[in-house]
């Protein structure tokens, strides 16, 4: 009657799509990588040349940098998002006229397009016609210029992130605070816990999850920022801003040297894998292993 | 549990939402300014709105061009996401198919990938290994259409699986019973219950198709280009015209903006793999 082979042939299209677009290219790109392959090279054909490509990428300085840059813009951007947006989640706990629409207000950088985002910033910063710029003249005498300060652009990026994910992070947040239950707090307030007591011994453990689950998606989501950062500042000055996604993009991918991006490419995923999964570990490891003492 | 102090509230969340939509108005602030006003004092308040540059934009035919194939791209995947999905989330919610739980998760490990490590991939697939004849995969609607289908399917397989599950089985049970066939079960009993999660499905895919840009940047070079890769070569290249550009973003965030109310509470829940729901 309800035959599985109907519900076989209603996922076929889902498996054959993911398959060719999903597992296809991670293979393709795998067997690549262990190839000489430059179209436009003195040899145009593919040749197999083992791990040579992963031997250069060690020393490839360019590629290094842009590791250290992506990994000290993922720390600083995804920690001051999960620090405000906590802070901005405790406030939405309280009850206030208005706080729809705030609510409403917060959310919305959330849906604005990554490019549109890079161009809004762009617009604000650039010395010539930026807001910003002119008023940190008039009012301080500083001049900021993103296209020679490297510390400044590099700052920028990790504020026009906080701009637009703090709002998911306290969303997410929000919506594990208030699935909490009562009594812990109430219980922790009979016992004479102050704020701070009550926030490491009680909010904490308990919403561990949640924020676990976020700092796992955002930090994902800032190794591979490209979209934003091209916008406003091009991965300039020099290379401070020239983040994984932009390296593959705008160096690797030029250049036509297509065995030599694979492995690049390849390395990246690996890279970002592990990050992943060593945080997973990191924090659901401590978590059973407190649990076990 | 604490003090409330809903006037200390207020003014933070002000403050706030200040920092939020100033740049937004900042961006619309440029685009409805003459080129010469840009280079004298910046000011915030607006004293005339000038359209030049709106009219400039809508008016060039390769821009416009851009937009039709944005609402293609976005339509095509949207529509192709939301039925494939729901296909499969049916499969999955009423079969017992072997392995199938495992099937979806695999699904959602294609939305995690960083899309420039496959920039390089699908290059060459769509360029050299993705041809019949003459004809190729890159620069064309379709390649988008289904190549938008990495990220998005997985996305609406998420968001719809629970609308599905929740869908009372004995309903289709008593369909069944009463002679209807899979089709028509579908059809008369799941789709009418199941519309407003495919609703919601459809626009959230249509907007993160609308958004992305560093595939259709690599991937297309004119036919099948998007507003966003528009929006980003004004920068590069042109580099000055600045009204011109900022009147792009705003008609690129214009469907956004539209849609955000009806689907403000489904964002966070689209944004986290369905982890979070509010």
């Amino acid at each position: 009657m309800r035959s599985n082979r109907v519900g076989w042939l209603l996922l076929a299209p889902t498996i054959a799509i993911l398959g060719i677009f999903g597992i296809v290219p991670f293979l393709y790109v795998l067997y690549v990588a262990f190839h000489q392959w430059n179209p436009f090279g003195a040899n145009p054909y593919m040749i197999y040349n083992g791990a040579n490509n992963f031997r250069r990428l060690v020393f490839d300085n360019e590629f290094l940098t842009s590791i250290a840059f992506t990994l000290k813009f993922a720390f600083f951007a995804v920690l001051s998002e999960v620090i405000l947006g906590y802070f901005l989640a405790q406030l939405f706990m309280k009850e206030f006229p208005g706080r729809g629409l705030f609510r409403t207000i917060h959310t919305l950088p959330l849906i604005v397009a990554p490019i549109v985002v890079g161009s809004v910033w762009r617009l604000m910063m650039t010395p010539s016609i930026g807001i910003v710029p002119y008023l940190l003249k008039s009012w301080f005498g500083y001049d900021l210029n993103i296209g020679r300060d490297a510390t400044m652009a590099f700052a920028l990026t990790v504020i026009m992130d906080i701009w637009h994910w703090t709002p998911l992070v306290t969303l997410t947040l929000l919506a594990a605070l208030v699935s909490l239950p009562k009594e812990p707090f109430e219980q922790a307030q009979i016992d004479g816990a102050n704020r701070w007591q009550i926030f490491w011994h009680v909010t904490l453990p308990m919403i561990r999850p949640a924020i676990l689950a976020t700092v796992f998606i955002r930090l994902m989501d800032a190794l591979r920022t490209v979209d934003e950062v091209w916008m406003l500042t091009g991965g300039g000055p020099g290379a401070a801003t020239r983040y994984l996604g932009l390296h593959i993009w705008k160096i690797v991918f030029p250049k036509t040297d297509y065995g030599y991006g694979s492995a690049t490419s390849v390395i990246v995923l690996y890279l970002t894998l592990v990050m992943c999964w060593l945080l997973y570990v990191a924090l659901v490891a401590r978590r059973d292993q407190k649990r076990a003492s | 549990m604490r003090a409330n102090r809903p006037v200390l509230s207020i003014l933070l969340w002000t403050l706030l939402s200040l920092v939020t939509l100033f740049p937004i108005y900042w961006l619309f602030v440029i685009s409805v300014k003459p080129a010469v006003e840009l280079f004298t004092t910046p000011s915030v308040l607006l004293e005339t709105v000038y359209w030049k540059n709106y009219v400039k934009v809508l008016g060039d035919d390769t821009l416009r061009r851009y937009m039709f194939n944005s609402i293609v791209i976005s339509t095509g995947n949207a529509v192709l996401v939301t039925v494939l999905a729901f296909m499969a989330c049916y499969a999955l919610s009423r079969f017992d198919l072997a392995g199938k739980e495992n099937i979806f998760f695999w699904t959602i490990t294609n939305r995690m990938a960083p899309a420039a490590v496959f920039l390089l991939p699908f290059f060459l697939l769509f360029t050299q290994v993705f041809v019949i004849g003459e004809w190729k995969l890159y620069d064309t609607r379709t390649g988008m259409i289904l190549l938008y289908c990495t990220f998005n399917l997985p996305f609406a397989i998420w968001t719809l699986r629970p609308t599905i599950d929740a869908i009372p089985k004995e309903l289709d049970e008593a369909a069944t019973v009463d002679g209807a066939t899979t089709w028509q079960v579908i059809r008369e009993v799941i789709f009418p219950l199941a519309r407003p999660g495919l609703a919601v499905t459809l626009i959230l895919t249509w907007v993160f198709a609308w958004n992305e840009f560093l595939l259709a940047a690599t991937l297309t070079s004119f036919n099948a280009r998007t507003i966003t890769t528009g929006l980003s070569e004004y920068v590069t290249t042109t580099g000055t015209e600045w009204g011109t550009m900022a009147s792009i973003a705003i008609i690129t965030l214009i469907p956004a903006l539209l849609i955000f109310s009806v689907v403000q509470r489904h964002i966070v829940a689209g944004l986290t793999f369905g982890a979070v729901k509010e």
